[in-house]
């Protein structure tokens, strides 16, 4: 066992439950939180004999705004779906989604560590009704005629949520640890909120997260994978972290006490109880599950025309990680990135002294971001007179630290030997070089940073 | 003799109404009697409208104001898988029974709107699935001409009802047949919108990608005046057309059939068909000639193709669109089901089913294209072409038993038609053993009123439109 290494394999699968102002295929409103069961419904969305969908343009431009800005590809000529199982929460035993032809497919969110995780598909769909487990009180009875009142045990159906668009927003299993499963859900959740699509609220269930999760072991026999995991009903970023890492000891264990790999039968469903901090088993999915998928025939075939894209995306707003990728292209060190993309003055200032060739823009943004320059006062003259001999540009800074570290050998070896206060005396060599131009906290972070580099 | 009220048509019927000749009241009770009289024997009606005297009452007043409304007053029987509000909807199913729609089909919506009134609603075969009505649970409706027969179906209570003149004007709908083959048994006028010219909106879908609502009526012209009412896009359809209806009546002025090219199609000939039936489409082929066409017989794919891919294809979309009874709702069990929709569930289920979808409906549905390529160019050179609407005429009461391909059998003819959402007209072209027998003039998809003109100047000119005497 000495030689086993486990990788986490984890996919997510995201539903992102859509703003607009009616449902997706009817003219109900969408908005469905904590609305009196039943009172946003219609005979589409309750599924009655006879009626039909029509399809909402606004929900179809939203899930191609999403699919635009995770830079999918988007498939021109699309269609829906039907996707036929039963369950008493379904109005008509089939639920209108997308299968061979999402909207959208092939793109992928880049990470802080600029890993790129490819999302495999992302596609259009209907919410399905809500099941109530109650006890109803008993009911007011003429004692005559009933012995005794009992209360009783029901099943209830709110259709109010039936048919509210929800987009679905597949992975492909390239998140290898529970931050980046947390970053890649995160980011996710900013890029639907700064596309206006969904409010993304988790507790109102705007946003579910379903990550995918199974190992990969290696031990000297070769690759072992455990079997895939569907994790459930989780509400939270954290929670999803840590039910993957929970998953990771589970499966792991699991793996080594029976065997058991992976199988096209054996993928898992498992909820997460937040106070026991467990997963624990929901339903075994059915052998390959048959949803018994064919075009929608009610809902014509949809064509999206170059130029209706070419608007679309046009129309996106520009989107953090976007700001942010700029800002370092720029020569702005991610550390300030992260915190300008957020600031719509600091932002400005920068693109006004973007091409000033008398500004060091990651000096500017060092200044602005350690509030060294107040941004109500003239920029540019701060500027000049914190950087009249341009010590405070780190490279100099650096330059000089490099000069004391070879000029000081001892203090160096004292450090080394973990003399911390040798620290402080390099620290000072290194202000004095500056004449003080530079504040110490920042000359001793580069120092230190220095030495452990020797 | 004067004319009894139950031998007008529509437009004759509205135009004694607007003269105050006849009274909507009048009218009323003259139906309500002869349905007393006639439903018991033939089974046409599975419920009558409990209103009808006071909305009777009601359009009389409307009248003597003098309003506007094209169809105010006129009686209209519906089949009953059009979902209308204060009026039980069945379908002819025990799981729909005593089902009280919340909500009006857009069809029935625009006939009310146009000032029609509901008289009732018809037997079909149960969910539309037969041609035969033997399958409603609701027992078959009889055949008018020989009450030994069947009316044929799905719409078999709305031709029967044409023929026996139990209402001036009847509503059904067509998935392949069900509108022209039992008018052609009936020996009354079916018409057959394009897909999507009519909303299926609160019509209970059977296979979605054909249905079409359309009348069955005593003549063309009445067929031609209540399509141009039902007929337009839907914004509850997002099926429908949006292409502009036609003033299909006003626009029946053609006189002869100069200048048309109609095809005979060899292949809709069949082998097992009756001699007498052939020679009646022969010579109603000659009749083409004589009315000034061109009349070519053309060759089109064997229409057994058409049957394989209307099975797959129709199976399919209705094994899902029933899947809403799942015995939760609407108060009756899965149970209830006849034997013909669990057989089309079953059908349907499997060629759905993974590693089935391929060979089944993936393949019909390439099959179904290349028949609409065929028609397509087919209609580049023939403004219509024309055939038997059913290889024979109606047949017997129990024909269903054990053949549960006995629709497809019927409806062969019309199949390959269906599936590429064309119009057409079934018209009666003559008799063979005292039966009626249909003629299909059928054309390209939205040119309704070519066909309807069409179909008008050879109705005109021939003499098959009969009513059985014993219910004249």
């Amino acid at each position: 066992m000495k030689d086993l290494k486990s990788e986490l394999l984890i996919g997510a699968e995201v539903h992102i439950e859509l703003t607009t102002k009616s449902k997706m295929f009817c003219g109900c409103p969408a908005d469905h939180f904590g609305k009196d069961p039943n009172t946003q419904t219609c005979p589409v969305c309750l599924g009655l004999p006879g009626a039909l969908p029509v399809p909402n343009q606004r929900a179809i431009e939203d899930t191609l705004k999403i699919g635009l800005a995770l830079k999918c590809e988007i498939n021109q000529r699309s269609h829906f779906d039907r996707k036929q199982y039963f369950y008493p929460d379904l109005s008509k035993g089939y639920q209108i989604s997308q299968y061979d032809q999402p909207f959208c497919h092939d793109g992928f969110v880049i990470l802080d560590s600029g890993k790129k995780i490819r999302i495999e598909r992302v596609h259009l769909e209907e919410d399905t009704g809500k099941l109530q487990h109650d006890t109803l009180p008993p009911l007011p009875v003429i004692p005559s005629e009933v012995e005794g009142s009992i209360s009783e045990r029901v099943s209830l159906i709110d259709f109010n949520r039936s048919g509210v668009p929800l987009v679905e927003i597949v992975s492909y299993p390239d998140l290898s640890s529970s931050d980046e499963a947390k970053e890649y859900l995160k980011k996710i959740h900013n890029l639907v909120r700064e596309l206006k699509v969904s409010d993304a609220d988790m507790e109102k269930g705007q946003m579910r997260l379903e990550p995918t999760v199974n190992l990969k072991i290696t031990d000297g026999k070769g690759d072992h994978y455990t079997p895939l995991v569907e994790l459930k009903n989780i509400n939270s970023f954290s929670f999803a972290a840590a039910a993957i890492n929970y998953e990771a000891k589970r499966q792991l264990e699991e793996w080594q006490k029976t065997g058991i790999e992976k199988s096209k039968s054996n993928k898992a469903t498992r909820g997460y109880d937040s106070q026991k901090k467990v997963t624990f088993p929901q339903r075994q999915k059915e052998e390959a599950k048959d949803y018994r998928y064919f075009p929608e025939p009610d809902i014509p075939p949809l064509h999206f025309s170059s130029e209706y894209l070419k608007k679309i995306k046009e129309s996106l707003p520009k989107l953090p990680e976007e700001i942010k990728r700029e800002l370092t292209d720029l020569g702005i060190d991610a550390k300030y990135a992260e915190i300008i993309h957020k600031d719509k003055v600091m932002l400005s200032l920068i693109q006004t002294y973007k091409s000033d060739p008398e500004i060091k823009i990651n000096n500017l943004a060092n200044l602005l971001v350690n509030k060294k320059i107040d941004p109500s006062t003239d920029i540019k003259k701060s500027y000049l007179s914190l950087n009249r001999s341009g010590e405070t540009d780190e490279t100099k800074i650096k330059e000089i630290i490099e000069q004391v570290l070879k000029a000081n050998p001892a203090a160096v070896a004292d450090y080394r030997k973990g003399k911390t206060n040798a620290l402080g005396f390099l620290v000072g060599q290194v202000m004095r070089q500056t004449k003080g131009e530079v504040d110490p906290k920042t000359a001793n972070t580069l120092l230190a940073l220095e030495l452990s580099k020797l | 003799m004067t004319k009894a009220i139950h031998h007008y048509t529509a437009i004759e019927l509205l135009a004694e109404l607007k003269a105050k000749r006849l009274t909507v009241l009048e009218v009323s009770k003259h139906y309500l009697q002869r349905i007393e009289k006639y439903n018991p024997v033939l089974n046409v009606y599975l419920s009558i409208n409990q209103n009808l005297l006071e909305e009777a009452q009601a359009a009389d007043e409307e009248i003597k104001r003098g309003s506007g409304k094209p169809l105010l007053g006129l009686l209209i029987a519906v089949k009953d898988n059009f979902l209308t509000k204060g009026l039980p909807t069945t379908a002819s199913s025990l799981i729909l029974k005593d089902y009280y729609p919340p909500y009006e089909s857009t069809v029935t919506k625009k006939l009310l709107d146009a000032g029609a009134i509901i008289l009732g609603k018809t037997n079909m075969d149960a969910w539309a699935h037969g041609s035969s009505t033997e399958s409603s649970q609701y027992g078959p409706t009889l055949n008018p001409w020989d009450l030994s027969r069947l009316s044929g179906g799905s719409s078999g209570g709305s031709a029967a009802a044409i023929s026996a003149q139990l209402a001036p004007i009847a509503i059904g709908s067509e998935t392949s047949g069900s509108i022209r083959q039992p008018a052609a048994w009936c020996g009354v006028t079916g018409f057959k919108p394009s897909y999507g010219r009519v909303s299926r909106y609160g019509v209970i879908s059977m296979a979605s990608s054909t249905d079409s609502p359309g009348p069955i009526t005593r003549d063309i012209a009445d067929a031609a005046l209540i399509t141009s009412i039902i007929a337009g896009q839907d914004r509850y359809d997002a099926t429908s057309s949006p292409k502009p209806v036609d003033k299909y009546l006003d626009l029946l002025t053609k006189k002869d059939l100069k200048g048309m090219k109609i095809g005979l199609v060899k292949e809709y000939l069949l082998s097992s068909m009756k001699v007498e039936v052939k020679s009646l489409i022969q010579n109603a082929a000659e009749k083409f000639k004589e009315l000034g066409a061109q009349v070519e017989e053309i060759s089109l794919m064997d229409p057994k193709y058409a049957i394989g891919v209307y099975t797959v294809i129709q199976r399919s979309e209705v094994s899902s669109n029933l899947a809403r009874f799942d015995g939760i709702r609407y108060g009756n069990g899965r149970e209830l089901f006849g034997d013909e929709a669990k057989r089309r569930i079953m059908l349907g289920t499997f060629t759905l089913s993974a590693g089935y979808y391929d060979a089944y409906y993936k393949k019909a549905m390439a099959v179904r294209t290349k028949i609409i390529n065929e028609f397509e160019n087919t209609f580049k050179t023939y403004d219509a072409i024309i055939g038997a609407v059913s290889p024979g005429p109606a047949q017997k009461v129990g024909a269903t038993k054990n053949e549960p391909m006995f629709g497809e059998m019927e409806d062969v003819l019309i199949n390959p038609t269906s599936l590429s959402g064309l119009t057409g007209v079934s018209t009666p072209c003559g008799f063979v053993d005292g039966l009626p027998i249909g003629l299909q003039i059928t054309g390209n998809q939205f040119e309704e009123t070519k066909i309807l003109n069409i179909a008008k100047v050879y109705q005109d000119s021939t003499d098959f439109i009969k009513y059985p005497d014993q219910f004249n």
